[in-house]
């Protein structure tokens, strides 16, 4: 399959692909490591009439330590965040989330800003976002803006990102605490349901994806929480109308897995 | 659009289709047809190169990205006529019947041996998740691969 005849624009700075995208508009479309935007052009699901490839800016791929966050630049790959030791100590949940995506081949040319700006219903970073509290900086011709992964992920492939903005970085705070259970789609790797739980003082913040179009905090289970997985039976609260069905699991299959990950990284 | 890349130590220049993708460069304009298209899609890893030293699935690269990079294809794995200790081993083992899925197998257990020389049967299972096998039921892959660590540590 080949995509659709387009023109390509390798960016050297941020600022030039700020400018290109403000100059096309929704003819353009970013590419950092293609593995999700190339299949979708395949498909023709998406027929952008310019790339923008933004892997080579530099500055794009550094994972650095600022103060109790850790600040991962979205040209960086899951294999970049797998092997880095900063996050291995400091956020290992989210390295514990990259090493379940996909296989070594998809790690080594996917990126997390691609993963967030794409924001796949079954993803698996959406969730740790959610639950770490990240906040994801966007720059756009208008500056620089910061939003919090509460406010990014409006639906099924939409986030708060406008036309003319490129995430630059994604600032978590150091979490000592948490893990990602993922039950995983036996052909493609993606999350059917995957849940990241932080654990701080005697509270507990909990993400979901795969099981709602967004994803979502499950704020109902964060509430009933006192200290042991019993609060696991409100994992789809709130979000009971807009569960997922599809051929690998229908709506009350993916409540129940639902319930069950949320309780296996309560218990974790 | 012009690109130019080391592609098994030679450096290849020529004039692409932004829309083309590395496997079909390597294929069709290079004839360097080791690199199978087994889906097109990302799936099953046939079409695995390395891309500096990484392994990646070249049917989901255009080109044109990975201008001036250094691509390493199945056919530079052989010194002369020796072939690679994984290729070997491939071969000793039975690690292939029809041999389609092998040369994205031998890539992506290079890169597998690389980052990890001592890999446990189960870590090599889970480094071959984005590679499939019609064939072999994936045994004698495994074993081949097991094989092949202990020639390079040797
Ligand atoms: C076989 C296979 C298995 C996979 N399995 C999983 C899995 O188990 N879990 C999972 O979570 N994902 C999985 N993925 C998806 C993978 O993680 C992708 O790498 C990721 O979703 C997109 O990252 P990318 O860098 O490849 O983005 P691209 O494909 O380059 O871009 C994706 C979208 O994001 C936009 N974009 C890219 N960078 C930016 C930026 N900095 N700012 C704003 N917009 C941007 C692009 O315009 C495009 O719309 C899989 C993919 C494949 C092919
Ligand atoms: S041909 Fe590339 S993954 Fe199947
Ligand atoms: S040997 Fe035939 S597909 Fe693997």
């Amino acid at each position: 399959m080949i995509p659709a005849k387009f023109d390509y624009i390798k960016a050297s700075s941020v600022s030039e692909a700020i400018g290109l995208l403000d100059k096309h508009g929704d003819e353009a479309k970013l590419l950092s490591g293609g593995h999700s935007l190339i299949p979708a052009m395949k498909l023709r699901l998406s027929r952008p009439e310019i790339l923008i490839d933004i892997s080579g800016i530099s500055g794009m791929n550094s994972i650095t330590e600022d103060g109790n966050e850790i600040v991962i630049g979205a040209n960086c790959t899951h294999a970049a965040i797998c092997n880095s030791d900063l996050i291995n100590s400091d956020l290992n949940i989210l390295a514990q989330t990259a090493k379940c995506i996909g296989d070594i081949q998809v790690r080594n040319r996917g990126t997390i800003g691609g993963s967030l700006a794409h924001a796949d219903p079954a993803a698996d970073y959406p969730a740790v976002v959610l639950a770490c509290d990240a906040n994801i900086v966007v720059e756009g011709k208008n500056g620089s803006r910061t939003i919090a992964a509460t406010d990014f992920f409006l639906g099924i492939f939409t986030t708060s990102i406008a036309e003319d903005e490129i995430i630059t970085t994604i600032r978590f705070p150091k979490v000592a605490n948490g893990n990602y259970q993922k039950f995983f789609q036996s052909a493609s790797r993606f999350a059917v349901v995957g849940v990241a739980v932080v654990k701080e003082g005697s509270g507990v913040k909990v993400g979901v994806t795969g099981v709602a179009g967004t994803p979502y905090r499950a704020t109902a289970v964060e509430n009933a929480y006192s200290g042991n997985s019993d609060a696991a039976s409100h994992a789809i609260e709130g979000v009971e109308d807009e569960l997922m069905s599809d051929h690998f699991a229908d709506t009350t299959y993916r409540a129940h897995l639902a319930k069950v990950y949320v309780k296996k990284a309560l218990e974790a | 659009m012009q690109i130019s890349l080391k592609i098994n130590g030679k450096t290849h220049s020529h004039d692409v289709e932004p829309r083309i993708s590395l496997a079909q460069y390597l294929r069709e304009t290079l004839s360097l047809t080791g690199t199978h298209i087994g889906c097109d899609t990302s799936g099953c890893g046939a079409c695995t190169v390395h891309v500096d030293g990484a392994a990646t699935k070249a049917c989901t690269l255009l080109a044109v990205q990975v201008d001036g990079c250094e691509i390493k294809t199945i056919e530079g794995m052989a010194n002369g006529n020796e072939m690679h200790p994984i290729q070997e081993a491939f071969k000793e083992n039975h690690g292939l019947q029809c041999g389609f899925c092998t040369p994205g197998m031998v890539m992506t257990a290079a890169d597998i041996l690389k980052n990890n020389p001592n890999p446990t049967e189960e870590e090599i299972r889970h480094g071959l998740e984005g590679n499939f096998c019609r064939c072999t039921g994936y045994h004698n892959i495994v074993k081949s691969i097991q094989h092949a660590a202990e020639t390079l540590n040797s």
